[in-house]
């Protein structure tokens, strides 16, 4: 499938370093900052089953 | 010591603050028991129980509170009943301005902010590909600038990013532009017609700030991570992005930057490129010049530049013979003084693609096994535990003062990074470890050359014309590009000044 | 091809919130509690032996049992708990539910309250007020005074009031009371008179004037006389969205002092638990940790509807309970938003901008985020007979939700051995 790239305004969910999202506000940018943790815990099994049983939003209801 | 009470009237609290307070109460020193209690029948039940009624206190209506304390001596009880009672009020009277709520996942990020398209990703490596299918599940573009992300990883990322038409900018990439924004490490660049794909962060700067001083400007800038063009990875991102370019209106000319693909990769991108039905120009850093159709293949990072603006005013371009800048400051190093340069070069670079080009211009003036060191300070046996070099000079500013103590060291070769999420002066730092080394060749009786690059723009935080004077004010010669103090460096090394 | 996960929740949500709950009645538990024969004693929590009992739960048994008429002493009703003569089970099993020991025997009165658009009838025990009282493991005098004229009196009375009222609309005054700074559960300061103020009328319409005054001065010292109502007015909503396969929706969250229980709608009426924790909290005066019991109580079924400390941001002052600030309410609601997929549509919180409460926690949020429900609860006594002996904070151990993501991971065939 072609790639779309965004059209009208960027709108960023950072999830890392916090310095990256000042930079983006500094350019107007809205930016939401996340609260990242290693998932699980960092319980390896799991993190796993829970990437397993994920949601995809494909699957919307009607 | 008899019970002392106070009766505090028309004063009513939950029970549980009052139990919370009698706690902290119970705790100085000398008291024996503290009871709060508002003066409910039950409650003057409850206290009859445990021996701490009093007639003062008995006297206490429902909507009254009861302090009563057991303590060793009046001026404990006193001291305990106004330390309570003191509690009670700060507890009444608390205010705090709300602290900014984070939200923890994705989804909830996207409750506050529904119409997000795009991740950023700066998490360990290992943890990036969980976060990474989340978001493009949600339809969210990938800016990933985390590295040791496993291959797989990647590969499973993109091939799902391609399937939902979303970007996968990385891993590991240090700089993107989409829609006039810098994601990572960006440098502030007009906004423009000439679009870029890059496997590669300063590379891309590079590019970007050569473009923005000859007056061209940015379309977007599609980061693609450093390992898009192996064999594994197959150039998935790079041809993809090559494609939303050649379809993107604002895009008029296209370049792309990396160093050489894998051979298995060559034949699908030069494919590609002859669709496209702009003026593009490829930089596979090495790969030898020449030109295909629409598409000019250029050597170094600073002709891509000169190349995609002469394309876009129609003019032909072809590479530069004279390397006069490259040429002009060699004579100026290597003319004064009767003090001996020593043979090495060092090469002390924060930027992977630096690093990289000027290995390849060395090693094509000077032959392979031309003995000088040119080392990338982002590459992980420098960065374990500590920030990125263009954040942090401690480790660049350690080589420099061994580099001023070597006598076999005579030229030092600097990449100084400007832009967002760089240092906010580095020029400051790498000015003064260079005027210290200097200084201490000096007095050993030798010459130590430093060459500098400086890649930014006029409109960079740091402030371009300040950062240059004060690398000038520590002797260090500034070169407009890299290519320039990497051939400089290669007529010094050529030179006959050497240490007997 | 199974229903996605995600649309299995969806349906859960709007299950929970097609539900309503009406308590229409007040019968003796063996005529309407399914399962309810003699000699049967159902508790809180998820099923636990007599031998592993805790402390205040074999008091409320002792009392019950005195009640019944099973045992005439203490002794004796411990004897013949440990002869087996008596059947033990969950509450949650037979459309039942209760607060801290939650013990229901079959000549008690309990209320009746109906989720009418699923059809689904739930029952409690009146709720006797606080301190030494029977659901916390006090059985003297004093509190089998209070269980006898509570179920022979009071019930009566109020019995009759409620038919006349044609019965009442729980969640409609849950809702106002939201409104009004109450959470349902540990805070029901406006709920309580809320309710009051339904059943006067129809109180004095009924009964004999003094019976009414002393019907009403009991319902408003007990201070949470609605909760044991409510709590069954949540069940019985849950227990509609049970049994949705492919749902990560937490049903019910229940502990019985030994341990602390969960049931997911996907995994039907699978109890995954963990050893139930220590309450942190504030003593009565001559109490302390070592006199705790661990967690215990049906009433976390507020919690796993949204309510409870899920919507403690819009209670600012029951957070006072665990020393802070407003700012501490908000937090732990912002908190609970992080483990659910949806919002309330009706339960809202003015002080949130009129935003519902989080509503549907999601066992794969929770593991994810490692953020669990918390829970505001009373403290008992680790010994039968005392009663309570303070109040806290606590929350649902992880475990329980590792157990769950495990058996769920296997109805949907997914493995990562």
């Amino acid at each position: 499938m072609n790639i779309e790239l965004p059209s009208g305004d960027l709108q960023v969910v950072n999830i890392g370093l916090e310095s990256f999202a000042e930079d983006l506000r500094s350019q107007g940018v809205a930016v939401v900052q996340l609260d990242w943790r290693p998932p699980a815990g960092g319980n390896a099994r799991i993190a796993a089953l829970l990437a397993a049983l994920e949601d995809d939003d494909d699957d919307d209801e009607l | 010591m008899p019970l002392k009470t106070e009766v505090i009237t028309s004063f009513y609290q939950d029970s549980v603050i009052l139990m919370r307070v009698a706690a902290q109460a119970r705790g100085q020193p000398g008291v024996r028991e503290v009871a709060m209690f508002m003066g409910t029948p039950a409650n003057h039940a409850l206290l009859e129980t445990a021996g701490l009624a009093t007639p003062q206190g008995r006297q206490a209506c429902p909507n009254d509170l009861i302090i009563t304390v057991d303590a060793d001596d009046d001026a404990v009880a006193t001291g305990a009943i106004a330390a309570a009672r003191s509690a009670l009020l700060e507890t009444r009277n608390a205010r705090r301005t709300g602290s900014a709520f984070l939200p923890r996942t994705i989804d909830s990020a996207l409750r506050t902010m529904p119409a997000a398209n795009l991740v950023s990703l700066s998490i360990p490596g290992a943890y990036v590909r969980v976060e990474a299918m989340s978001a493009l599940r949600r339809g969210l573009h990938l800016f990933i600038f985390s590295d040791n992300v496993p291959l797989a990883d990647e590969i499973a990322i993109k091939r799902e990013a391609l399937q939902r038409g979303l970007l996968c900018m990385g891993p590991d990439q240090g700089t993107a532009y989409l829609g006039g924004v810098g994601l990572g490490f960006a440098n502030v660049v007009a906004r423009g017609r000439v679009g870029c794909v890059a496997a590669s962060g300063t590379g891309l700067q590079a590019v970007v700030c050569r473009l923005d001083a000859l007056g061209e400007g940015i379309s977007h800038a599609i980061g693609v991570g450093g390992r898009d063009l192996s064999a594994a990875v197959g150039g998935l991102m790079s041809l993809a992005a090559l494609e939303a370019l050649a379809a993107d209106a604002l895009t008029e000319a296209i370049v792309l930057i990396s160093k050489p693909p894998h051979a298995s990769v060559l034949g699908p991108l030069e494919a590609r490129l002859a669709e496209i039905d702009k003026p593009n120009v490829v930089c596979c850093i090495g790969a030898p010049p020449r030109r295909t159709g629409r598409t000019v293949w250029v050597e170094t990072l600073d002709e891509a530049a000169d190349a995609v603006v002469a394309l876009l005013a129609a003019r032909p371009w072809t590479p530069a013979a004279g390397h006069e800048p490259a040429q002009a400051a060699a004579r100026r190093l290597a003319g004064g003084g009767e003090r001996p340069y020593g043979r090495q070069i060092v090469g002390l670079y924060t930027g992977g693609t630096l690093a990289y080009e000027t290995r390849h211009l060395l090693a094509a003036a000077l032959g392979d096994d031309h003995g000088h060191r040119i080392l990338d300070l982002g590459d992980d046996e420098y960065t374990v535990g500590r920030p990125h070099p263009m954040i942090d000079p401690g480790v660049r500013n350690r080589l420099i003062a061994e580099a001023g103590s070597d006598p076999s060291v005579g030229v030092l070769l600097l990449d100084l990074v400007l832009g967002k999420g760089a240092h906010d002066n580095p020029a400051e730092p790498l000015a003064a470890a260079v005027h210290e080394a200097r200084r201490a060749a000096a007095q050993d009786g030798r010459q130590l050359a430093a060459l500098a690059c400086i890649l930014g723009t006029a409109s960079d935080p740091q402030g371009l014309e300040t950062q240059a004077a004060q690398l000038r004010a520590a002797g260090i010669e500034i070169l407009p590009t890299n290519a320039d103090m990497a051939r400089c460096a290669a007529l010094l090394a050529g030179s006959d000044r050497r240490v007997s | 091809m199974s229903t996605s996960i995600k649309r299995a929740n969806q349906e859960a949500i709007r299950r929970i919130e097609e539900g309503n709950a009406m308590w229409v009645d007040l019968r003796l538990a063996r005529e309407v509690v399914p399962g309810m024969d003699e000699h049967t004693v159902f508790h809180a929590g998820p099923p636990v032996a007599w031998r592993n009992m805790c402390g205040p739960m074999r008091g409320a048994i002792i009392g019950a049992s005195m009640f019944e008429g099973w045992a005439r002493t203490p002794d004796e009703a411990i004897a013949i708990a440990e002869s087996g003569k008596l059947k033990f089970d969950s509450s949650h099993h037979h459309r039942a539910i209760g607060p801290m020991s939650g013990i229901i025997t079959p000549s008690m009165q309990v209320n009746v309250v109906r989720n009418e658009r699923f059809g689904i009838d739930t029952c409690s025990t009146l709720y006797m007020g606080t301190g030494k009282v029977l659901r916390h493991g006090a059985y003297d005098e004093t509190v089998m005074a209070k269980l006898r004229w509570m179920n022979h009196e009071l019930a009566p009375l109020l019995r009759l009031a409620l038919h006349d009222a044609g019965g009442i609309d729980l969640m409609a005054i849950a809702a106002q009371a939201l409104q009004m700074g109450d959470e349902l559960h540990n805070r029901n300061k406006a709920s309580n008179p809320l309710l009051i103020t339904k059943l006067a009328p129809h109180l004095v319409k009924v009964g004999e004037r003094d019976k009414v005054i002393e019907a009403l001065r009991f319902i408003d010292n007990a201070g949470h006389f609605i909760l044991n109502m409510v709590m069954a007015g949540c069940k019985g909503i849950l227990d509609a969205a049970s049994g949705i396969p492919g749902s990560t929706i937490v049903t019910t969250i229940a502990r019985n002092g030994y341990q602390t229980g969960i049931r997911v709608s996907g995994t039907g009426d699978q109890w995954f638990t963990a050893p139930a924790p220590v309450i942190k909290g504030v003593f009565f005066p001559g109490f302390g940790p070592e006199d705790a019991n661990p967690d215990m109580g049906d009433s976390a079924i507020t919690e796993t509807m949204g309510l409870g400390s899920l919507a403690m941001a819009g209670a600012p002052a029951v957070v006072q309970y665990v020393g802070g600030t407003p700012e501490f309410a908000v937090e732990t609601t912002m908190n609970m938003y992080e483990i659910t997929v949806a919002e309330h549509k009706t339960l809202k919180m003015p002080t949130l901008n009129f935003r519902g409460t989080p509503l549907g926690i999601d066992i794969r949020k929770v593991l994810e985020t490692g953020v669990t429900p918390v829970i505001n609860t009373g403290i008992s006594c680790k010994r039968a007979g005392v009663g309570q002996i303070g109040a806290g904070l606590t929350a649902v151990p992880i475990e329980c939700f590792e157990k769950a993501i495990e058996a769920f991971a296997a109805t949907r065939g997914v493995s990562v051995d």
